[in-house]
């Protein structure tokens, strides 16, 4: 058949209602923005190769990040260390490419500190937070001397038996703080209070203890914090706190540890403004940050005492837009009110993070004809498997791809085997080689744990 | 469908694809395909014959026209009820 004789392609039929509020009748005509790679790799080809849905990682895009916010603030305060908050994406290539750029381990359970452990994070450089540390985590924290943060006085009083049993004397230790910034809401289910002087009481027991030996304070204010002014005023009173635990007890304070939350470009769900409106630089929390640090310490080598080292435990900010989630579409629908649906074999089994995000979707190829909203549907069996509410996309095929950003944090972590299998992770590093990083799960990955007594196999012959 | 069909007729359809309902005073915009099936439904208000001249002007299926044809008049019978 010559070309001239070929039929044009079926596009879709699409019709769209202006609405009062005046969408001019160009508006919505053109065609929608599109991404078709990641990092210089074709997501069609990604989806090839390793499968729907599917998770895609950025080295470069990773060590850019934490090294922007590492420069953002060894530029402005001398003694700085980052924390890589593990729950955040503990997956072993993620945390590793952060300790190759000199990150440390922030920790909140036993488990998450025998994996940073095995990755061969010395204990001196791992910080253990967290509500529940169990005897035998203790007693291994103390032994190869990682840095505990005391989150209440039942476990401070378990750790100074732990120490003393070790024989331990003047283990250096944090105490969590918790204290209102004006700010934010104060997170006070964690650490001691300051306003009604736990704290203050908790430095009195650690003072009067020989196995232990107050050196850190801790904080961590909250997540997604968009005002960099809760962080000056943080900083403002942990900083009054170290003035006066030490005048009380007479320790000194070595590490500030100001815990994560700074944000990253994403959009949360009921904020009307773009993300890149919202969102500070890493430059302009290092500002604020170290602006109080720099008011507040001015006199206090003078003083005789040692610049604290300020730690942060920044999680979000780091990975999440290192990361992609490719999904497929697997139907499209009119719902019963009229509004169009898609179902996509991704859903809040593997991007948790959709409950409280509207993620930036793009179809991986151009696509024409008139957006319309549309919303998604995850795989799920489940009245909640809603990916999201409302999202303005044109008409798309099955198959056609749609990817998610950003989904670095968080989900990696909080997915669920629920339903269905979790997919492949897969990393484009820097040389453009992909390296699957985590492989997709199998039937055996799920059943391995399970034990099926022999009498209650079903026999159905 | 076939009165929702019939009831296109009264749309004032700009080349541009732009189209206004004079009973309801609403307008909407159409794509190009949009647009060949509101043309078609002037003087056609069979909907599988309707499928029948799309299949000949474009290369897809019965089927795949078919549904999409269906959502697309779903989709304009919420609107001109
Ligand atoms: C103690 C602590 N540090 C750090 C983080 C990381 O926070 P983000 O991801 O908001 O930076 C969290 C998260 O909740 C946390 O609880």
């Amino acid at each position: 058949m010559s070309i001239t004789e070929k039929k044009p392609a079926w596009v879709a039929p699409v019709i769209v209602r202006h609405s009062s509020s005046g969408m001019n009748k160009f508006g919505g005509v053109r065609e929608a923005q599109f991404r078709n790679e990641i990092a210089g790799v074709s997501i069609a080809e990604l989806v090839e190769k390793y499968g729907s849905p599917l998770f895609v990682l950025s080295e470069e895009h990773l060590r850019q990040s934490v090294r922007r916010i590492n420069r953002a603030f060894s530029t402005r305060y001398a003694k700085v260390r980052q924390a890589w908050s593990y729950k955040t994406n503990y997956i072993n290539a993620v945390s590793a490419i952060l300790h190759q750029e000199g990150c440390d381990a922030e920790v909140v359970s036993e488990f998450e500190y025998d994996k940073a452990r095995r990755l061969g994070v010395p204990a001196s450089r791992i910080f253990f937070n967290g509500p529940h540390k169990p005897r035998s985590a203790l007693a291994k924290a103390v032994k190869e001397g990682a840095r505990i943060h005391i989150d209440h006085l039942d476990e401070l009083a378990l750790l100074e038996e732990v120490a003393n049993e070790q024989g331990v004397l003047e283990f250096p230790v944090t105490i969590r703080l918790n204290f209102d910034t004006g700010f934010t809401e104060n997170w006070g289910r964690f650490g001691f209070n300051l306003e009604n002087g736990q704290a203050m009481e908790a430095a009195r027991r650690i003072a009067a203890s020989p196995n232990l030996k107050l050196t850190g304070l801790h904080n961590h204010i909250g997540t997604f914090i968009t005002d960099p002014r809760a962080y000056t005023a943080q900083v403002g009173i942990m900083i009054g706190f170290m003035n006066s635990v030490e005048a009380a007890t007479g320790c000194t304070i070595t590490t500030l540890d100001i815990g994560g939350g700074f944000a990253s470009r994403n959009a949360l769900q009921g904020v009307y403004l773009p993300p890149e409106q919202i969102t500070p630089t890493a430059e302009q929390y290092a500002e604020a940050i170290c602006g109080a640090l720099a008011v507040g310490l001015k006199n206090r080598e003078q003083n005789g005492k040692p610049l604290p080292e300020l730690i942060l435990e920044t999680g979000r900010a780091v990975v999440d837009e290192a990361e992609w989630l490719i999904s497929s579409v697997v139907a499209n629908k009119r719902l019963p009110d009229g509004r169009r649906a898609m179902v996509i074999d991704a859903g809040v089994n593997i991007l948790f993070t959709a409950f409280w995000y509207n993620h930036e979707v793009r179809p991986a190829r151009p696509v024409e004809g008139i957006p319309e909203d549309t919303v998604l549907y995850g795989p799920l069996c489940m009245n909640i498997d809603i990916v999201r509410q409302s999202v303005s996309l044109p008409p798309m095929k099955t198959g056609d791809l749609l990817s998610f950003w950003p989904v670095g944090a968080y989900n990696n972590t909080q997915w669920m085997q629920f339903i269905q299998l979790r997919p492949a992770v897969v990393l484009v590093r820097q040389n453009g080689q992909v390296d699957v990083v985590r492989r997709a799960e199998t039937l055996d990955d799920v059943e391995n744990p399970e034990h099926l007594p022999i009498d209650l196999q079903p026999n159905f012959s | 469908m076939k009165n929702t069909l019939l009831a296109s007729k009264r749309l004032a359809i700009s080349e541009s694809g732009f189209v206004f309902d004079p009973v309801s005073g609403q307008s909407f915009s159409v794509n190009e395909t949009g647009l060949v099936i509101l043309h078609l439904a002037q003087h056609e208000d069979d909907l599988d014959k309707l499928v029948e001249q799309l299949a000949e002007q474009f290369d897809a299926s019965i089927l795949e026209i078919n549904r999409d044809v269906q959502d697309f008049i779903y989709r304009l019978k919420g609107f001109l009820k």
